[in-house]
């Protein structure tokens, strides 16, 4: 049964997910995925890290979504993540001035990613966070988590989720290094495993 | 000793038996698969062992994760979604159609979101550097493709017809045909990649990715069917395959910029 009828009020089931498998490089990752701040701008952050297994061994086919607000705490409904050249049918990359909110980065050998942002605004009840989505071989459903990013210590002392996961929170918050620059590794098993999130 | 297909069907079969048991005794349908499914043996170090920490969207609506990102003319070419126009030549192989709708669980359409796809090619070999199999490369083919989904939530490729692959899971190991999908939602919770499967392929029981879906109704969920009102006089076969966003969206708030 692949026509999903819609005509009857109960809700149609889901469609399974998969793996992303090893062979998405060529297909997902563009020119520009990790460069989703505009040129600049004065509120750019790096985030970067590993992505580990359970043997604390890198992971080099990951793949890592983040998708997050704008610094004033509204949510960006720009397209242009990445665009296309008519011309060559290849990626154009960002054109440096709009922010989309959205970026895309394999992990390189290493099993290490990066990504230049810009630092989310609060929304709601909680600190301000970046949504974060893995995909990797091997994983049959990908994985959401947050990147919380320190300096608000109030706000991080009293967010939902961050007090919800008691002494595991370390692992929702990057590591300050200067510059701008925060450490956000992604363990997805064994010891220091990351809190990952299912959404109701 | 070598890990055969015996040794995996015994897996895959125990695995569905637990899974009758736990529906037998009252749990839940499982409509997407455990990420701990040892069968498929990349999984076993790269699944979470501690128990997900559950987001309840209704009490915080302002969740940024309940908003997708946005995509746009942009960010698709003109060719996109005909994977048999980006070389020169034509490629090799049976030109196939392949069209559905992208739906929320309400059954209602997700409009303007970006579907992407990429596959082997009809000698199932994908043109990734990393790729062992040596089957034949289609220099008129590459497998990647794009599009947006209408206002009613429709897609359609123009495509090859993908080969079935070795792959090293265990000996003889052969994965069925199958497009790997990658999906947007109207919320990034909704987020979904997947792979679709032809009807009636042999490999289908012997596959451990196609079995992680323990649930029989919902793997059938995985395999488009043949549409002949799809098919193209002269030119292609057509399948049909809707796809369904797990998940929970945002009801829709118009949200000033
Ligand atoms: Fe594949």
């Amino acid at each position: 049964m692949t026509k999903i009828d819609t005509s009857g009020p109960e809700h149609a089931p889901p469609t399974p997910s998969h793996t992303v498998g090893p062979f998405y490089g060529y297909a997902l990752p563009f020119r520009g995925g990790e460069e989703i701040a505009p040129l600049g701008h004065p509120d750019t952050v790096t985030v970067h890290g590993y992505v580990l297994d359970g043997a604390g061994r890198p992971v080099p086919d990951a793949l890592v979504e983040l998708w997050g607000p704008r610094p004033d705490g509204t949510v960006p409904r720009v397209d242009g993540s990445m665009r296309r050249d008519p011309a060559t049918g290849g990626h154009l990359g960002r054109n440096g001035v709009e922010f989309t909110g959205w970026g895309r980065i394999q992990t390189d050998a290493d099993g290490h990613w990066y990504a230049r942002t810009l630092r989310p605004g609060p929304r709601g009840t909680g600190a301000p966070y970046l949504s974060v989505c893995v995909f990797a071989r091997g994983l049959l459903v990908h994985l959401f988590t947050r990147i919380y990013l320190p300096g608000d210590e109030t706000a991080l002392a009293t967010d939902p989720l961050l007090t919800r996961v008691g002494d595991r929170r370390g692992t929702l918050i990057a590591g300050a290094e200067g510059g701008g620059t925060y450490r956000f590794d992604i363990r997805l098993q064994g010891e220091g495993e990351t809190v990952f999130l299912e959404y109701r | 000793m070598p890990l055969t297909q015996a040794d995996i069907d015994v897996e895959i079969a125990t695995e569905h038996a637990a899974y009758a048991k736990r529906v037998a005794d009252g749990a839940p349908v499982e409509h997407h698969p455990r990420r701990d499914y040892a069968p498929y043996r990349s999984s076993v170090l790269r699944h979470p062992r501690q128990a997900l920490v559950a987001i309840d969207t209704a009490k915080d609506p302002e969740l940024v994760e309940l908003h997708s990102p946005a995509f746009g003319e942009r960010d698709i070419t003109e060719t996109d979604d005909d994977l048999t126009r980006h070389h020169r030549g034509e490629p090799v192989g049976e030109r196939i159609t392949v069209s559905g709708r992208l739906l929320d669980r309400a059954g209602r359409p997700v409009r303007s979101q970006l579907i992407e796809i990429w596959q082997a090619n009809s000698a199932g070999r994908y043109a990734h550097q990393r790729e062992q199999h040596d089957a034949p490369l289609d220099p008129n083919f590459t497998g990647v493709g794009r599009t947006l989904t209408d206002a009613e939530g429709r897609y359609h490729f123009t495509t090859i017809q993908p080969g079935p692959y070795p792959w090293r899971n265990h000996v003889n190991a052969w994965r069925p045909a199958h497009i790997h999908f990658s999906v947007f939602g109207s919320a990034f919770t909704q987020r979904l990649v997947t792979q679709m499967y032809f009807p009636n392929d042999p490999l289908f029981p012997y596959d451990p990715i196609l079995q992680s879906v323990t649930d029989d109704a919902a793997r059938q969920r995985l395999v488009a069917s043949y549409d002949h009102g799809l098919s193209v006089p002269e030119f292609s076969l057509g399948y049909r395959w809707d796809i369904v966003l797990d998940g929970p969206a945002a009801t829709w708030i118009e949200e000033g910029r």
